[in-house]
């Protein structure tokens, strides 16, 4: 049974009608007709829906629309300020990274909360952080180089 | 500044930073002024390949597709130069039925040495029918004018000059070229000016950017995901548990609570439809489905290797002299002092795209259908669905928006027509999207297959024959183009008849023999139609499986021949090219001569360094790769990858490494992961879990590339050629490890722990 929603998204407020336990993801693509978020499997097994709620990398295609309360969330979108792309974008513009560029959202999105927490992380913890994403292309020697250079800009 | 209306600057960093955002295909060509002018697309006509800008920019119209590797820079680059304008000063329009010929699509590595070509060609005619112009209007010789940067000047008179704008900016060429006739790959045109001589190249050799990374970045762009028409609906297939049964009953009542839900059915065709994305998935997992009782379709996966030896040849070929006289090349193994054989084994892979595909299609059966899809074929996706809804190809509008992935025949071609037979049924347009089941466990397979390779040596342990086998499943039960039911699920499902094309294939090498023989077999399909395990295109077609065997079997040979593996390979290739990207590739990774596995141990680490090379259409490739293989667990690393590319003349550096660096890291992930899984029923690799890839702490710590450019010699194309040695050149040196011979991919830990017992 469809209920009203709020929702937080890229600063701003929104207010849906859906089943509460409808995926974030369709709530942001379908409702509010957001891009970047990408579906990929459904399963929180690969990344391409990723967005940030209050810093942390959720996957939406397993999250509850209605599970979110307050919670900020932030897409791949909603990074940049100013026309000016955020420094973990640039970073891997810079590189090149994405081929198809269907997982981008995983990588970007984790990356974006790592540093963070971590603005200087050592390979393993940025290894640790990114493991488990997937992507198909096997862009995964770009995607280093582009984490590296985003924790030195 | 017209072509500058679909750029956008971003400044970022310290302002260091300059990003050019190019929209993506279809936007990008509602921005490029007097298209809807245009002539109507014809082969014969300049116009079809090239035209120019107001600004003097040029836009080329391609037929073929860049999938994410930047084939459409070095497109652009192509172009350029004949053209002599600089790189950014031509847009590579593709992957819409309505500005480009079929050229082929994205097809066996040929972006550049087949779809670039012709519009190189086409550039240089251009710039001929220009000088043509320009020495009327300047009343100055033709051979007295030369270009540079868009502009025509009398080099006696430097005064006396035009520009491209001036000349034909805005408007359309009239003038034909010669055409061969061909369509799809082969399509080419001359030019009747003199191309430009590569010692003359000034835009060759450069790395021009990429055009669509920043939209994919900062989502300024559509992914086909992301394409929504007025009253569009959602839909999704309802698959059958058991592969080969079919819908007997359906109970439309049991989705009837979920709005707008509705059932669309025809024979083996299930599907749902939904105003809302969710419902439609909602509605596919809620409906009630009888399905018939069919018997179990495939064999145990253990079994899968013996089906094969056992099953009848469908089909037989090959390559070599003796073809035709095998008792020669049995005569020949008579003669041997003794002979080595080994036997190399392929699983089915899968595509598993990052998404499962998407398409949406507006059926009009009035007017023009437009089909905007993922797939790397987009015109033939488009003659596809005209042939499913029996319609003229003509009057389906094909637009390619970026999908989710592509490395060959994968699921994009059945999502186009799912969606056109939806859009039918239900008079609306429909956008379908598969869930992650049917992205990796519907997809067309790569086809599982059994590799024999023999050698007789003479006394003096020389090779005195060699003969290598394939026996498998057709290289294309259903086609690679998507353009007729037959090769189609939806097709199928509504009853089309597959057509398999019974071909298979062998090495690409130079080695040298007295005897050589390749031959191959291919054996009937486990299912007729309707199959997740139909097999067709997966990068590099057969070549990761055919070039393990032959690599790996080199290497047996030479340790047990007491030669060095490289040394064994530089006194074997007939090739002069081979034997310099061979030596460039072992010097590059220090190579250190060995003639038995070395078994290098750093505690439980076994560490080793393997060789392996190919060709792929005049492409070659050799890899030096270096791994770890945990001698408690089993797991191998690929640490690192040296890889010697000789493709001809390098276009763009950069872009050639970054795609060099993908294939092997893909090919990697094909070598020690990558196994469809089935059951006796279906097959049961339905996601990443049991589909695994290579995860990010498995990527090698270094790729390094040596690019050997020929600069006289045309570009062979790089799309897959390094795809191809990689899972040999990890055998090899998990072999040099552990004294371990893989012989049957993947090498997952449990090959290996049961290696070592």
């Amino acid at each position: 049974m469809a209920k009203r929603i709020e929702l937080n998204v890229d600063g701003k407020a929104h207010s849906i009608d859906a089943d509460p336990d409808m995926p974030l993801l369709y709530a942001l693509r379908d409702d509010l007709g957001l891009k970047n978020p990408k579906f990929g499997c459904g399963l929180a097994q690969c990344g391409a829906c990723t967005v940030l709620v209050d810093g942390q990398p959720v996957r939406s295609c397993v999250t509850p629309v209605d599970s979110l309360g307050a919670g900020k969330i932030t897409t791949m979108g909603g990074l940049s300020k100013d026309g000016k792309p955020h420094k973990v974008l640039a970073a891997f513009i810079e590189e090149q990274v994405p081929q198809c560029g269907y997982c981008m959202n995983g990588w970007v999105m984790t990356t974006v909360s790592l540093l963070e927490t971590t603005p200087k992380p050592t390979d393993a913890q940025i290894e640790e952080a990114l493991t488990g994403l997937k992507c198909r292309c096997a862009t995964h020697v770009s995607i280093m180089r582009a984490v590296k250079r985003a924790a030195m800009a | 500044m017209n072509t500058h209306l679909n750029r956008r600057h971003f400044l970022g960093g310290a302002g260091a930073l300059t990003v050019s955002v190019l929209m993506p295909g279809h936007a990008a060509q509602a921005a490029t002024n007097g298209l809807e002018k245009r002539p109507p697309l014809d082969p014969r006509k300049l116009a079809s390949y090239v035209s120019i800008q107001a600004d003097g920019s040029a836009v080329a119209y391609f037929g073929k597709m860049d999938m994410g590797q930047g084939t459409d820079v070095g497109v652009a680059q192509m172009v350029a130069e004949e053209l002599d304008l600089p790189a950014e000063r031509v847009l590579v329009l593709a992957g819409d039925s309505a500005t480009s010929v079929n050229q082929g699509g994205a097809s066996g590595s040929t972006g550049v040495s087949h779809g670039g070509a012709t519009l190189r060609n086409a550039a240089a005619e251009a710039r001929y029918v220009m000088l043509e112009m320009a020495s009327k209007q300047l009343g100055v010789p033709m051979e007295d004018l030369t270009t540079a940067n868009g502009v025509i000047s009398s080099k006696s008179t430097p005064a006396k000059k035009v520009t491209y704008g001036e000349l034909i900016g805005g408007r359309w060429f009239d003038t034909q070229v010669e055409w061969n006739g061909q369509m799809g790959n082969n399509l080419s045109v001359k030019t009747r000016a003199k191309l430009k001589d590569p010692k003359d190249y000034k835009v060759y050799g450069t790395s021009a950017p990429r055009r669509d990374v920043a939209y994919k970045l900062l989502g300024t762009g559509d992914f086909v995901t992301d394409i929504k028409v007025p009253g569009m609906l959602h839909a999704r297939m309802v698959m059958p548990p058991v592969a080969g049964s079919v819908p007997t009953a359906v109970d439309e009542a049991s989705i009837k609570d979920i709005p707008g839900a509705k059932v669309v059915w025809e024979k083996a065709f299930l599907g749902v439809v939904a105003p809302k994305e969710w419902d439609a998935i909602k509605a596919m997992r809620q409906l009630k489905v009888t399905w018939s009782d069919v018997k179990a379709p495939f064999p145990e996966q253990k079994d899968i290797y013996d089906h094969i030896r056992n099953a009848k040849t469908v089909k037989s070929g090959g390559e070599g002299k003796m073809l035709k006289e095998p008792e020669k090349v049995e005569e020949a193994f008579k003669n041997a002092a003794r002979i080595i054989e080994a036997t190399y084994e392929w699983p089915f892979q899968t595509h598993a795209s990052m998404g499962p595909a998407c398409a949406v299609v507006d059926y009009q059966p009035n007017g023009t259908t437009t089909l905007w899809t993922g797939s790397q074929k987009p015109h033939f996706a488009g003659d596809g669905v005209a042939s499913i809804l029996g319609i003229k190809p003509e009057s389906v509008h094909a637009i390619w928006v970026a999908g989710p992935g592509s490395y060959g025949r994968n699921d994009a071609g059945d999502a186009a027509a799912y969606a056109a037979i939806f859009s039918k049924a239900t008079g609306k347009p429909v956008r379908y999207q598969g869930m992650r089941n049917e992205g990796t466990g519907w997809a067309p397979k790569a086809p599982a297959s059994v590799h024999k390779v023999r050698a007789g040596l003479d006394k003096d342990n020389n090779i005195i024959a060699w003969h290598f086998h394939s026996k498998s499943f057709d290289r294309l039960n259903v086609s690679s183009n998507e353009s007729k039911p037959e090769d189609l699920l939806g097709g199928q499902m509504l009853g089309a008849t597959p057509k398999p094309g019974n071909t298979y294939g062998t090495p690409a090498e130079s080695y040298v023999f007295p005897v050589k023989q390749q031959t191959w077999e291919t054996i009937a399909p486990l299912l007729d139609a309707v199959s997740p395990l139909r097999s067709s295109h997966l990068r590099d077609p057969l070549g990761p499986e055919i070039h393990f065997a032959n690599e790996s079997f080199i290497d047996e040979v030479a340790y047990a021949t007491g030669k060095d593996p490289v040394a064994m390979r530089l006194a074997l290739v007939g090739d002069a090219r081979d034997r310099d990207l061979i030596k460039a590739a072992a010097d590059k990774a220090g190579w250190q001569p060995r003639t038995a596995a070395r078994k290098q141990r750093n505690g439980d680490i076994a560490v080793g360094q393997g060789i392996a090379y190919s060709q792929r259409n005049g492409t070659r490739v050799a890899v030096v790769a270096e791994v770890e293989v945990n001698m408690t667990t089993g797991k191998v690393r690929g640490k690192k990858f040296t890889v010697s590319h000789d493709c001809g003349i390098v276009i763009n550096p950069r872009l050639l490494t970054q795609g060099i660096e993908g294939n092997v890291c893909q090919a990697l992930s094909r070598a020690t992961h990558e196994e469809v899984k089935f059951s006796k029923e279906n097959v049961t690799s339905v996601d990443w879990e049991t589909y695994p890839i290579l995860d990010f702490t498995e990527r090698p710590v270094e790729i390094d590339v040596v690019l050997i450019n020929r600069q006289n010699l045309p570009p062979t194309g790089a799309g897959e050629g390094s795809m191809r040695p990689v899972a040999a050149a990890i055998a090899n040196a998990i072999y040099d490890a552990t004294g371990i011979r893989m012989r049957q991919a993947p090498f997952t830990p449990d090959r290996l722990k049961a290696g070592m017992a």
